[in-house]
């Protein structure tokens, strides 16, 4: 409302100070009689800017906006929906930092994203390089890359389930084969999350997709000027491919990095909410989930989606800060 | 980057070869489980091709989830978010890449910032407001957010407006169409491609979901593939044969849709959506 206000009065504004119109024809556009005929293409513009944006607007509003806001407030409340909401000041946040497995979830949550972004920006990075040489089945080589990214979640962790089976599962008999005794995987604390890591990275394909997209955009210029030079395969890669793909590199960091710490799918359908094997599987996401969902503490979890929020937001800027040292834009001095 | 040894053409093949097959034998296992009776399920050295074909395991994942039923929650879901995003994104898009208005530019740094807000997060509170208004059950939690706006999108349909050349507006508007006309005239049948793209990213998206309907439906007629196929999984946690099956008629849907458009946009997918 208080944007068609606003565009209503810019209109206005600009017509009344840019043309020179009687006195009369001001009051008739005062009551929006014959406004339209006196508005520039300018102003006609803006008013359809605020309109078209103006369901956005609405959206952010209400499904970001509020209930970013709101969570504030509910964290300091004991709101769980059937018994009557109080005010209880600190103590959901008091709470928490005696909670071990609030810990245990940050612990968990950290130490996968620590594995899974390096990971996934080292194996991405080096499957696009692959995939952008010009060979022969260039295409089937990417549709095969691209296509687990397509299968939906849970059926991924059925299938790394049934795959990573300690007794029957294909890679522990594969792994046998060549003498090694395969570990517990899932089953067991130690690799779990490893387990989870190497999920991810069979999932890979959009994040590669995305590569090749940078990779793409790269001129030939550059290549051709180092070939003059003398260049060789590993020295191209190294000192013309990788700096130029750290503008795509640092995106695909920042998504990383904000999924990993967001992470619940995985660990939740493989766990159905427990977390085990010795809580080794207990993310952040899932027992905030939890919290709010299984034991009603909707206020103990908006405290816990606010801390969330803020380690996102401080890690993000973070990158955001330290990105100058090392990410190169392509016509930058 | 072009003159190639021989030789090391082929040690790229090889790579691309040995990985390749790494990302592929998972799909060939889930095909190759979903057939297998269960005598040929566990057992030392595992079975790849199995024999007799058991289709059975196909029946059974189709009787034991409600499995029609939840195709077409699946369907309505999908299918409705993708024409609110349709509907909305490019509007948004349009108006943050065209059109000047005070504000714009820290709105869109506002709808940049928001992309970042993880679910989770929110999730609470917006469970709060659809359990408020009685809304909690149905699908319209997971399907009216769509008819506002999602940030990344909006983002995507901006990059490509951006890119159309100025000339055609100024065009039609000497030729005296308005703001809207030159919208759905002129850019909205341009951005055809790009309207494909986002639909289809909403499509599986909204496909694969699985947090969003485990909050917000709690009934199993109402339970979308995702949480059909957890539940599932949950009661029969062994029962690999009919679980891959399940998964590869879960699967199957968004595969080939993800094909048959993908045809229609090779670039549609790439374009410049990740500079600023």
């Amino acid at each position: 409302m208080i944007f068609s206000l606003l565009l209503h009065k810019k209109g206005l504004c600009w017509v009344s100070s840019h043309t020179n119109l009687s006195s009369k024809e001001k009051v008739n556009i005062k009551k929006g009689t014959s406004k339209k005929k006196y508005l520039s293409t300018e102003s006609r513009r803006a008013r359809a800017g605020y309109l078209f944006a103006l369901p956005w607007i609405f959206g952010l509003l209400a499904f970001f906006a509020y209930p970013l806001l709101s969570s504030i407030y509910y964290s300091f409340t004991n709101y769980n929906i059937i018994s009557e909401t109080q005010w209880i000041g600190l103590d959901n946040y008091i709470a928490l930092f005696k909670d071990d497995l609030f810990w245990k979830g940050i612990s968990n949550t950290l130490l996968f994203a620590l594995m899974q972004v390096p990971l996934s920006i080292l194996v991405g990075v080096s499957l696009a390089i692959l995939l952008n040489i010009p060979l022969i089945a260039q295409g089937v080589f990417r549709t095969v890359f691209f296509l687990p990214s397509l299968l939906p979640l849970i059926a991924t962790t059925i299938l790394w389930q049934w795959l990573l089976n300690p007794q029957f599962g294909l890679v522990n008999s594969l792994l046998g084969k060549i003498g090694i005794d395969g570990p517990a995987w899932l089953g067991s604390p130690v690799w779990s999350k490893p387990s989870l890591v190497i999920m991810t990275l069979w999932v890979l394909g959009n994040a590669v997709l995305i590569y090749l997209a940078g990779l793409q955009d790269i001129s030939q210029e550059y290549y051709e000027a180092s070939e003059i030079d003398g260049a060789n395969w590993f020295q191209k890669a190294w000192n013309i491919t990788l700096p130029l793909l750290t503008p795509v590199i640092f995106f695909n960091m920042i998504m990383g990095v904000i999924n990993a710490l967001q992470e619940f799918t995985l660990p939740y359908a493989l766990t159905y909410g427990t977390g085990n094997p010795a809580e080794s599987l207990l993310f952040y996401s899932m027992y905030l989930y939890n919290n709010a969902f299984m034991y009603m503490k909707m206020g103990y979890a908006a405290a816990m989606a606010w801390i969330l929020f803020i380690v996102v937001m401080v890690v993000t800027l973070i990158l955001f800060k330290t990105s100058g040292r090392w990410v190169f834009y392509q016509g930058d001095e | 980057m072009k003159n190639y040894s021989t030789f090391r053409k082929i040690l790229i093949y090889v790579v691309l070869i040995v990985f390749g097959i790494g990302f592929v034998l998972p799909f060939f296992w889930m095909i190759s489980t979903s057939l297998k009776p269960l005598t040929q399920l566990f057992v030392h050295p595992p079975v790849w091709i199995p024999h007799p074909l058991n289709w059975g395991n196909y029946v059974h994942a189709v009787t034991e989830i409600e499995f029609f039923t939840q195709f077409k929650n699946s369907i309505i879901i999908s299918g409705l978010s993708t024409i609110g995003v349709i509907i909305s994104c490019p509007l948004a898009g349009y108006s943050f890449a065209r059109l000047k208005w005070k504000w714009r530019d820290i709105l869109f740094i506002i709808t940049l910032a928001v992309m970042m807000v993880p679910f989770p997060v929110t999730m609470v509170p917006l469970f709060i407001i659809w359990s408020k208004v009685n809304l909690v059950g149905t699908f319209l939690p997971l399907i009216i957010p769509t008819f506002f706006g999602v940030p990344f999108f909006i983002f995507l349909m901006r990059q490509f407006f951006k890119q159309l050349p100025k000339d055609l507006e100024d065009a039609a508007r000497i030729d005296g169409c308005n703001e809207f006309g030159i919208y759905f005239k002129i850019m909205l049948p341009l951005c055809q491609p790009a309207l494909l793209t986002i639909g289809l990213f909403q499509f599986m998206m909204s496909w694969n979901d699985f947090l969003g309907p485990l909050i917000y439906l709690n009934d199993e007629t109402s339970y979308t593939l995702q949480l059909g196929l957890q539940q599932f999984r949950q009661a029969q946690d062994t029962a690999w044969g009919p679980l891959m099956a399940a998964s590869v008629l879960i699967a199957l849907p968004v595969i080939l849709l993800y094909f048959f458009v993908q045809k229609r946009f090779v670039k549609g997918i790439t374009f410049g959506g990740v500079k600023g």
